[in-house]
């Protein structure tokens, strides 16, 4: 073999060998990428899995189940003298008139712990329900009404799902078959899920109170947050110089913007409320832990806006005689707006879902009634979520996942507007 | 409901005082707007903020003290006999006063000098009330007065309205600093009440975490069990966990994202990511301690394995998938930063994509890479709420992920819940928490911070 025939077999050794290898290399290439594409569906599958639960545990407690019950307004038992007034007729004995007509129903109940356990069906709230009708039309006190009573959770559980866990008892079921047989049973909207405040008992238990009181820490925190925010990055942005003062302004805004929200919390217990004695539970400590806990937020995505407004912008209303403020508020600001509310919403929406610090400021009271100011003792919905994921009736776990689903529906809400804006008001330049 | 109040009547005092000024000016030119230095409405804004921003203070001011003040009044008042008590007692005893006074339900009926004592506090309240109405009524008239005195036509009322207004920028821009302040201060004071009963060594070294134990003194071991060593392992055992779900799903799909993926799928799976950062932690929460959670106990127990209800895993995975949007955003960020000549240059080598990616890119861009786990460290030991509902109370010292673990935020939380005596050692022990809880991320994001500029490759 000659050299040039050695060389030429060399050679088409290396090439087979390289093409060996590019195959090999080529394939580690492409696992590499299949591993990429797994990490992004992995975590899209996991939002989907969260969504999916959280959603298929709560779109039933939207819902409940009613009872049909046909109820005999005595006027004897509810309004005896015949006075009509209002106090009388708020303090008659709807839950006997309910008890009574289940008795008539079930006419072969006799022993008092079923007798119990029969009146147990119906939810404890109904003889409110039934006393609300009453008193928007007293003339039918007298007559027989039949009206759908709001069912026990018990029962509002096993109607939805029909499971074999059911807390009811064989008898309990027997009753339940029966009245399924009549067509006394159905499911209706909840509204009580949203007109009322909280409850010890699930079927009874609304967001009313835990949105209002998000209402009021939200409105709270936004009226703080904004001009404090906006009026912070236009310092920082427009008018100060560089020193030290200001350079110790934003390490700190950077710091606190990474400080653990619990922390806030701490600060809110300590200077709030044992400093300055506000009242504890209130929304009007929550507002302010809140907006300490917002601003970075909202002066990091408003200096961002200031900065996206042009120099020439300045330098235009400069030219024309504006004074520096002049220039600042009547030109750049107007312009830097969209963003820096942008920025804002995005802050709210943080806001909307914080629960830590809220816990240590002792928003976490049980509290039923609906709050009407900021000073009211009250609670927000992510802290109702949390108070009800600890309750262990299974109706309770319904609640919070509709609960979960309503906050979601709103911070998607805020988002879409922030969106909106952006893309609304975005100029290029 | 008050303070309410007291914002309406400060919006419409300013308008107000805005538009009598503004009048007051024109009437002194006989409406020559052309006479007058600055354009009208400044003469305004002038009398509105002279009128309302003292009065304003004085308000705040009185909220602060009037409490503290009054409550020392009534103490100053009393019989020398409870003036001798201790100061803690007395402090209760104060407490009973003010809330007789108040009408709340208090823990005593209270005997004659308390009923007194009440009265004398609801007095000085009333006076109070009264002197801070006149107060305010009074500084606004004054700085009305005072400023309408100095307007003249050629009083330079834009330029002192801007300083004026400037200054009004400098207080708010300084409020980061004053809650920085706030927090170390207020954490800082508790903390050092707390290291006064257990020293800081017993804190910082002890392998006993039961805060139970010292409610009352004459308890058994009331001073040896706030050794926070378990709550530092059950932390970073929950991190680590957490860590070992978001930084190779976090990272690899940025990788992703940036190198392999077209701009489409670009456009909706990187949104879709980041919901997973805007859920907030309760949700979170909820989907570990009654989705997750029963699920690996399930599993455990089909092979064998004793898993706790609580179990550090349910608490950590969950807290890694709240994670990954935070690595993969950040990683996203640093990829993009690399400059596409170095791809060019690898590729041209003969380099295929995925060797380009580990010999080239991620090593420049390492530094924000691991700057960004940093600081997703620091999110996730102060993670709150996942922790409070899916991990547990009791602090065990073990590295065994299948068991419940316990950590500073959620001691810290179960420790201020519910009520509270302000001086004893258990609430106190949150305060100190607290403090190692800001010390520890403060430090990460600083250590982050400093990865990040130190090891930076600088292009171009």
């Amino acid at each position: 073999m000659s050299k040039l025939q050695k060389a030429a077999i060399k050679r088409r050794d290396i090439r087979e060998a390289v093409e060996q290898s590019l195959r090999a290399r080529k394939r580690r290439s492409w696992r590499f990428r299949l591993v990429g594409l797994v990490a992004v569906l992995t975590g899209l599958l996991l939002l989907a899995i969260m969504f999916t639960s959280i959603a298929s545990k709560g779109y039933s407690a939207f819902e409940r189940t009613e009872v049909l019950l046909d109820i005999d307004l005595e006027e004897a038992v509810i309004d005896p003298e015949k006075t009509r007034s209002e106090e009388v007729l708020m303090r008659a004995d709807y839950t006997g008139l309910i008890k009574t007509s289940l008795r008539k129903l079930f006419p072969q109940v006799k022993k008092r712990k079923q007798k119990r356990a029969l009146y147990r069906l119906v939810s404890t709230g109904a003889g409110d329900q039934l006393r609300d009708r009453v008193l928007q039309d007293p003339s039918i006190i007298g007559s027989r009404v039949s009206v759908w009573l709001i069912a026990d959770d018990d029962l509002d559980q096993y109607y939805k799902h029909g499971d074999s866990q059911s807390r009811l008892k064989d008898y309990q079921l027997q009753w339940v078959a029966q009245l399924n047989a009549d067509q006394r049973l159905r499911t209706a909207f909840n509204s009580t899920f949203f007109t009322a405040g909280d409850s010890r008992e699930p079927e009874l238990a609304g967001i009313r109170g835990a949105l209002t009181g998000s209402f009021f820490v939200i409105l709270i925190t936004l009226g703080l947050s904004l001009p404090l925010g906006v009026s912070a990055a236009i310092y920082l942005e427009e008018f100060a110089p560089r020193n030290r003062w200001t350079d110790l302004i934003e390490v700190n805004i950077n710091n606190l913007a990474a400080v653990p929200s619990i922390v806030f919390g701490l600060l809110g217990l300590a200077v709030f409320i044992n400093f300055m004695g506000l009242p504890r539970s209130a929304p009007l400590v929550g507002g302010l832990v809140l907006t300490l806990m917002t601003l970075p937020t909202i002066i990091i995505a408003s200096r961002a806006a200031l900065k996206s407004v042009p120099p020439s912008i300045r330098e235009a209303a400069l030219g024309m005689g504006a004074s520096k403020t002049q220039m600042v508020f009547q030109h750049v600001l107007p312009l830097a707006m969209p963003g820096m509310l942008t920025g804002t919403i995005i802050g709210m929406a943080q806001a909307l879902g914080e629960t830590a610090p809220l816990l240590m400021i002792g928003m976490v009271a049980f509290i039923a009634d609906v709050p009407t100011g900021p000073l009211d003792s009250a609670t927000v919905l992510p802290v109702q979520i949390y108070l009800w994921a600890d309750s262990p009736e299974r109706a309770f776990m319904e609640r919070t996942s509709a609960a979960i689903l309503v906050l979601l529906a709103f911070l998607v809400l805020m988002n879409l507007l922030a969106i909106w804006l952006r893309r609304k008001f975005e100029r290029r330049w | 409901m008050n303070l309410f109040v007291y914002f309406i009547v400060f919006v419409l005092l300013s308008i107000g005082a805005y538009w009598y000024g503004r009048r007051y000016s024109l009437g002194l030119v006989s409406r020559d707007r052309r006479r007058l230095h600055s354009l009208p409405q400044y003469y305004g804004y002038y009398v509105a903020l002279w009128s309302v921003v003292p009065a304003f203070l004085m308000l705040l001011l009185w909220l602060f003290l009037d409490q503290d003040l009054i409550v020392h009044l009534v103490s100053a008042g009393l019989p020398e006999s409870i003036k001798s008590l201790s100061p803690d007692e007395l402090g209760l005893y104060l407490n009973d006063v003010v809330n007789l006074a108040k009408g709340n339900i208090t823990s005593s009926e209270g005997d004659a000098i308390m009923q007194q004592a009440a009265a004398h506090y609801r007095h000085l309240l009333q006076i109070s009330h009264m002197a801070l109405g006149i107060a305010v009524t009074g500084s606004v008239v004054a700085g009305a007065a005072f400023s309408l005195h100095r307007i003249r036509p050629d009083f330079r009322s834009r330029p002192r309205v801007e300083r004026m207004v400037k200054w009004l920028l400098v207080l708010s821009s300084s409020i980061a600093i004053l809650t920085t302040v706030g927090i170390v201060l207020s954490v800082l004071f508790e903390a050092i009440r707390f290291f006064k009963i257990i020293p800081l060594t017993d804190f910082l070294f002890g392998l006993q975490w039961s805060p139970q134990m010292a409610i009352r003194e004459d308890q058994v071991g009331a001073s040896g069990a706030f050794g926070v060593v378990p709550l530092f392992a059950g932390t970073l055992l929950i991190a680590l966990i957490a860590m070992l779900v978001a930084v190779p799903v976090g990272l690899m799909s940025a990788i992703y994202l940036v190198e392999f993926s077209g701009s489409r799928m670009r456009a909706w799976a990187k949104p879709l990511l980041e919901i997973l950062a805007g859920i907030p932690t309760v949700v979170y929460g909820f989907f570990a301690a009654l989705v997750v959670a029963p699920v690996l106990r399930s599993a455990g127990e089909s092979v064998g394995l004793q898993v706790s209800s609580e179990s550090a895993l349910a608490a950590g995975l969950v807290m890694g998938i709240m994670i990954i949007p935070f690595v993969s955003s950040l990683s996203d960020d640093v990829i993009n930063a690399v400059p596409q000549a170095m791809r060019d240059g690898s590729y041209a080598l003969g380099a295929t994509r995925a060797e380009t990616i580990y010999r080239v890119i991620v090593p420049a861009a390492l530094p924000g890479i691991v700057g960004g786990v940093l600081l997703a460290v620091s999110r996730a030991i102060g993670e709150t709420m996942i922790v409070v509902m899916a991990a547990g109370l009791t602090a065990n010292l073990t590295v065994n992920p299948l068991d419940s673990v316990t950590t500073i935020t959620v001691q810290i939380v179960t420790l201020l819940v519910g009520d509270q005596e302000f001086d004893s050692p258990k609430t106190l022990a949150a305060f100190a928490l607290g403090l190692v809880l800001f010390i520890a991320t403060l430090l990460l994001n600083v250590l982050a911070l400093h990865v990040v500029r130190k090891y930076r490759e600088e292009y171009e």
